[in-house]
């Protein structure tokens, strides 16, 4: 861990919070009085219907966005009431993002798309390389390093997004449906990886999913219904 | 320091990536090129008219030269003078001299038509009639082929500009007149000055051919030294038996040529403004397109960490680049085509016609330069904005 927390104080804690959209005259409500801790190497799932909120909860804890209502504390730190560009800072050093579609940069190759938040901290270039290197290892990318995203499979993208996601060592990694544009056995290889870096590197993960089959890694599922969590489930 | 270090990277880091996808975008990319390029080119092209025709007027009149003309005289053309008043200018102090006397040279001109070489159409060109000291008087005056004409004979001299611009102006042609015959003896230049487009010929005989008696228009005369232009004129404007005006020569034509040539700047700014306006747009359309193009990409370098106010710099960047590669293929366009192409328009003043070469200088291109960048600024701004500040969480959603 990169943050040392108290024994038994969560690495994520939202306490009342209420989030909606305003679309025109209309108020859009996506979460209500919600609360959620997530414990420092926890393998968290967030399962729910389309449209039931989870990317929104998902976007509050990584500090894309405010709630309209309540606290979210990340790693001792209130980041709700944090400027835009404090957050820009904060999420630079705090957070990981996965993302369904990867988001990778066309223009990059593999080694630097997963440079790219390097670049927002102090490492000079060898330094820099060195890094990269570790982490396409970890992802069993290394001998994908020169390629563009447009020659990689889906399964390879995501390697890569997860490879830009551990990069800097982050608090937090948060993955928004990491499978869900990928057949079976690259999602299920992308699991595994995701699975190891929680065992093996004690990453703290929260991924948003809405396949059983893939909450079914998770150390612990919570179940968001219209906004609301309706149960949890440990494993 | 890092911390600005770390910024510019940032920055560097997002120019990069629009820069390198600009082959995705070849139309839009194109059009804002083609479209920034056009206005520098014009902007250059039509000033270069005005800077050639302002440089040609400049050096027709040495320091120390001086024009006198009655009083209340705009031009030559509505001036006059009879050999008396002549003789008193000619008798004036602070004249430079010769062996033969004071360099004066009385002139007259009359306007003919002569077709010209590009149109065939007729045109006005100035005859002019002058005396001995003439082209002592006009120091930069060389004869290029042929002789000089002999005074007291039907013969003339012509400008380069001249012989250039209409037909049947070479050495041993002959111009016909009316019933007169003029044959051309010699082409002369006059280092760029006025005189390249006008034909010269003896004063006496253009009197006798045009029935002048033995009046003049004007009365071109070189001072002893630049400094001696005071005397000169103090003692011919307190000589109760003259009604004249005197001018330096450069004053003179400078005076001439501020009219057309602030007509053709005025004009090449308003071209190039209205292009400009359009240009604008293009370049709006393209970073605009380039920002929709690449909602997701900036979404995620900011969710990322990547602060919006180097997405802000670098898309400007981006804009000003593609602006300013515009701008140097027009400048490099306007200069190949413009720079010493050569015309003739119309001197309002005398009611003929002036040759000149259109002159592409530093400081034009300099201008143009500056048109494209602030083209690149203005259209790259409000796409670079709006880019910053769409919300990261709805600008991911987007496919
Ligand atoms: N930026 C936004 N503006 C307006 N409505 C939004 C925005 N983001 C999400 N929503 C709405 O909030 C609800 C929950 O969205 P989301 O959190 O993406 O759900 P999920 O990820 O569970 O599918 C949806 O009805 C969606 O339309
Ligand atoms: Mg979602």
């Amino acid at each position: 861990m990169s943050q040392p927390q108290p024994i038994g104080s969560p690495l994520v804690h939202i306490a009342g919070v209420e989030k909606y959209f305003q679309r025109g005259a209309e108020k859009i409500h996506v979460l209500a009085e919600l609360n959620l801790a997530v414990a420092p190497g926890e393998f968290l799932a967030l399962m729910g219907p389309s449209g039931s909120g989870k990317s929104t909860l998902l976007n509050l804890i990584g500090g894309l966005d405010r709630p309209t209502k309540g606290t979210v504390t990340v790693a001792g730190e209130r980041i709700d009431q944090l400027s835009d560009r404090q957050l820009a800072d904060w999420r630079a050093r705090h957070i990981g993002f996965v993302f369904q579609l990867y988001n990778l940069m066309p223009v990059l190759n593999a080694e630097r798309n997963v440079e790219l938040p390097l670049l927002l901290t102090h490492l000079n270039a060898a330094q820099r390389a060195q890094h990269v290197a570790a982490a396409l290892a970890l992802v069993g990318l290394s001998h994908r390093a020169k390629h563009f995203p447009r020659t990689l499979s889906g399964g390879e993208q995501q390697r890569v997004g997860i490879a830009r996601g551990i990069v800097t060592d982050p608090t937090l990694l948060l993955c928004d449906e990491p499978t869900g544009d990928l057949d079976r056995k690259a999602g299920d290889e992308i699991l595994d990886l995701l699975c190891a870096l929680n065992r093996e590197h004690g990453k703290t993960i929260v991924m948003v999913t809405h396949d059983p089959h893939a909450s079914a890694r998770a150390s612990r599922t919570v179940h968001l219904f219209k906004g609301q969590i309706t149960n949890e489930a440990v494993k | 320091m890092s911390g600005l270090l770390n910024w510019l990277s940032q920055v560097a880091a997002i120019t990069k990536f629009g820069l390198l996808s600009i082959p995705q975008r070849r139309g839009s990319v194109a059009a804002t090129i083609c479209g920034t390029a056009g206005v520098v080119a014009v902007f250059i092209g039509v000033l270069s008219i005005a800077t050639g025709f302002r440089r040609v007027m400049a050096s027709s009149g040495a320091p120390d030269a001086a024009i006198v003309l009655r009083s209340g005289a705009d031009s030559e053309m509505v001036s006059g003078f009879g050999r008396d008043e002549t003789r008193l200018i000619a008798d004036a102090p602070g004249l430079a001299r010769n062996a033969r006397g004071p360099l004066v040279s009385a002139e007259l001109f009359v306007i003919i038509n002569l077709p010209k070489r590009s149109t065939g159409t007729d045109a006005n060109v100035p005859l002019r009639g002058v005396e001995g000291a003439a082209a002592e008087v006009r120091e930069q005056l060389k004869i290029v082929s042929g002789r000089m004409f002999e005074p007291g004979k039907n013969e003339v001299i012509v400008g380069v500009g001249a012989a250039r611009e209409f037909a049947g102006l070479d050495a041993g042609a002959v111009v016909k007149v009316g019933r007169e015959s003029w044959p051309v003896v010699g082409i002369f230049t006059a280092s760029g000055g006025l005189a390249e487009s006008e034909m010269w010929t003896d004063a006496k005989v253009l009197q006798a051919a045009y029935q002048r008696g033995d009046s003049f228009q004007s009365v071109y005369a070189r001072l002893a030294s630049p400094g001696a232009f005071q005397q000169f004129k103090d003692a011919l404007t307190s000589n109760p038996r003259l009604s004249v005006k005197v001018e330096r020569v450069s004053d003179y034509y400078a005076g001439q040529s501020t009219m057309l040539a602030s007509l053709i700047t005025g004009l090449g700014v308003l071209i190039a403004a209205l292009m400009a306006v359009g240009a604008v747009f293009g370049a709006l359309n393209t970073m605009y397109s380039a920002v929709a193009a690449r909602t997701r990409e900036i979404a995620t370098l900011r969710a990322l960490g990547f602060g919006s106010g180097a997405v802000v710099l670098a898309l400007m960047l981006e804009s000003l680049a593609l602006a300013l590669g515009g701008g140097a293929i027009g400048a490099g366009a306007a200069y190949a085509v413009f720079n010493n192409f050569t015309a003739a328009t119309m001197n309002w003043q005398s009611f003929s016609q002036v040759t000149f070469a259109f002159a592409v200088t530093p400081t034009l291109l300099v201008q143009g330069v500056i048109w494209a960048t602030l083209i690149g600024l203005i259209g790259g701004l409000l796409p670079a904005i709006r880019a910053a500040r769409l919300p990261i969480a709805s600008a991911l959603r987007e496919l």
